[in-house]
């Protein structure tokens, strides 16, 4: 990274705290981020164990609002919109004609006519001309890149809920997980939602930028007795790995159909129609070719973005691995031959030309215990 | 910060030379730069490795760093301790030794950076 790239990298509103806190920043997505604080190791232990706070004012949101808005998500989201009720969220995909992915994103129903999109950070703009291209012709309907109004702030662990609390009179054990309320935050006004991209308990704060470090500060002040700490994007990738959760642009991208990425569950099959369903029709009777699984590896080694998997019946890539922190093995997301995605498969990783035996397991490695 | 009783390569591994045995690491600046190690593969014992060669990989969560060798000779021994508990390397870097090497010309080592040369390098 040299001095000019970083100066056309743009800044969330925290840039300067992350400094402070003497964060090692990347460039991602156009964008410097902390990458780690205390180490990735650290920080992911005290996110499973404890708590985290994470500024993810890097990801984009865009609006959709007036009299046919909910016509315009479903145009373009494969999910179903239909279902969601005001301060309702639902994971869904920005699908192309194929059934591949523009980008993943969760759709919020903020009121009748109304929804808020939040897309991935290097995917904005892409997003928003897709957005906007197929979503304005279907009637009255505004689409709106608001990402500019919205710093976003995630408090994820087992001691979340109790941090937040602190700082709010709403009720948050009163929030079920995908939905959210409005609310002040240590006097900010915020969307408080009940969602993540951790494999834990916690929420997601949308703030006003001009807010966001005043927020920031009381969440690590009231979580400083529980253990809080921040937590960059090294971890944040570590913990959705664990969790089982894809990486856009990198486990799905628009090379990868919603059923391949195993993600049939985000597709509203009895929608009448959206960019993309026939193809997925098509692809769910005929059954695809390939899935994305997860696996460990049985012998040492690190399988990462991009390695060959070799299985019994034809090659196969892998898309996402690392040593995890929390389960201490290394693990992995592949996509591999349909024939060869059964649990407990064997196959093998070219690991820089050496062949490193491995095995699909679950995609959810860790699996957090509810109480 | 940097012991005097070693030289330093540019690509920030060590090496303590005693008579014709040489003592390889990587520096603290390496670690701090990799972040958590998680794995580490080191050469097998009696491989040959040339000074600046490629001799194994170390791992951290987030990325695969090449590991080069300071100096040429014939790897007598590895150290078990790094690979069963590859966290060290991040604890302890310029005790946690990675591996031993026979050196075939120990006057090589003299050409490697020295403790005040590399603090320059790396500040």
């Amino acid at each position: 990274m040299n001095q000019s790239s970083t100066e056309q990298l743009k800044k969330t509103p925290l840039n300067a705290r992350h400094r402070a806190h003497g964060a090692r920043m990347v460039p991602f997505g156009g964008w410097d981020m902390p990458v780690e604080y205390s180490g990735i190791v650290h920080e992911h232990m005290a996110v499973r164990t404890k708590a985290g706070l994470f500024d993810v004012s890097h990801m984009g949101e865009i609006e959709l609002a007036g009299k046919d808005a909910l016509a315009g998500v479903q145009k373009i989201s494969s999910n179903d919109a239909a279902k969601l009720s005001i301060g309702q969220a639902q994971y869904s995909a920005l699908t192309t004609p194929a059934g591949t992915f523009v980008d993943d994103l969760i759709v919020y129903r903020l009121a009748s006519e109304h929804y808020l999109l939040v897309v991935n950070a290097g995917n904005i703009d892409k997003a928003y001309k897709w957005i906007a291209e197929h979503a304005r012709p279907v009637g009255d309907v505004a689409v709106v890149n608001s990402s500019s109004r919205y710093a976003l702030l995630a408090v994820q662990g087992p001691e979340a809920l109790g941090i937040v609390q602190t700082l709010t009179s709403v009720d948050l054990a009163g929030i079920k997980y995908y939905w959210f309320a409005p609310g002040e935050v240590a006097g900010v006004r915020s969307i408080i939602s009940r969602t993540g991209y951790t494999g834990e308990d916690g929420f997601e704060l949308f703030v006003p930028p001009a807010s966001a470090e005043r927020v920031w500060n009381a969440i690590l002040d009231a979580g400083a007795g529980a253990g809080i700490v921040p937590v960059g994007l090294g971890a944040r990738d570590t913990l959705r790995l664990e969790a089982g959760m894809h990486l856009s642009g990198q486990d799905i991208d628009e090379t990868t159909t919603v059923l391949e990425a195993d993600l049939g569950w985000i597709v509203g099959w009895k929608k009448t129609d959206f960019i993309g369903k026939s193809a997925l029709d098509q692809q769910k009777s005929a059954g695809p070719g390939r899935k994305l699984v997860g696996f460990d590896m049985t012998a040492p080694g690190i399988a990462r973005h991009g390695y060959t998997a070799h299985t019994a019946s034809g090659e196969g890539i892998v898309t996402s691995g690392t040593q995890t922190p929390f389960l201490k093995k290394a693990i992995g997301l592949a996509y591999l031959p349909i024939e060869a995605t059964a649990a407990g498969t064997e196959f093998d990783v070219d690991i820089r030309g050496r062949r490193v035996p491995a095995r699909v397991v679950p995609r959810q490695f860790y699996k957090r215990s509810r109480s | 910060m940097y012991p005097s009783d070693r030289r330093y390569t540019k690509d920030h591994e060590w090496i303590i030379a005693t008579g014709n045995l040489g003592r390889v690491g990587i520096t603290d600046f390496a670690q701090k730069q990799l972040g958590d190690v998680v794995f580490v593969e080191l050469p097998e014992v009696g491989r040959a490795v040339s000074q600046g060669q490629t001799a194994g990989t170390i791992e951290s969560v987030k990325a695969v760093s090449e590991l080069y060798s300071p100096a040429t000779g014939k790897v007598v021994a590895v150290n078990p301790d790094v690979t069963s508990k590859p966290e060290l390397v991040n604890k302890d870097p310029h005790g946690a030794w990675l591996y031993d090497i026979e050196l075939s010309n120990p006057a090589e080592v003299e050409n490697l950076l020295n403790n005040d040369q590399y603090t320059d390098l790396v500040k």
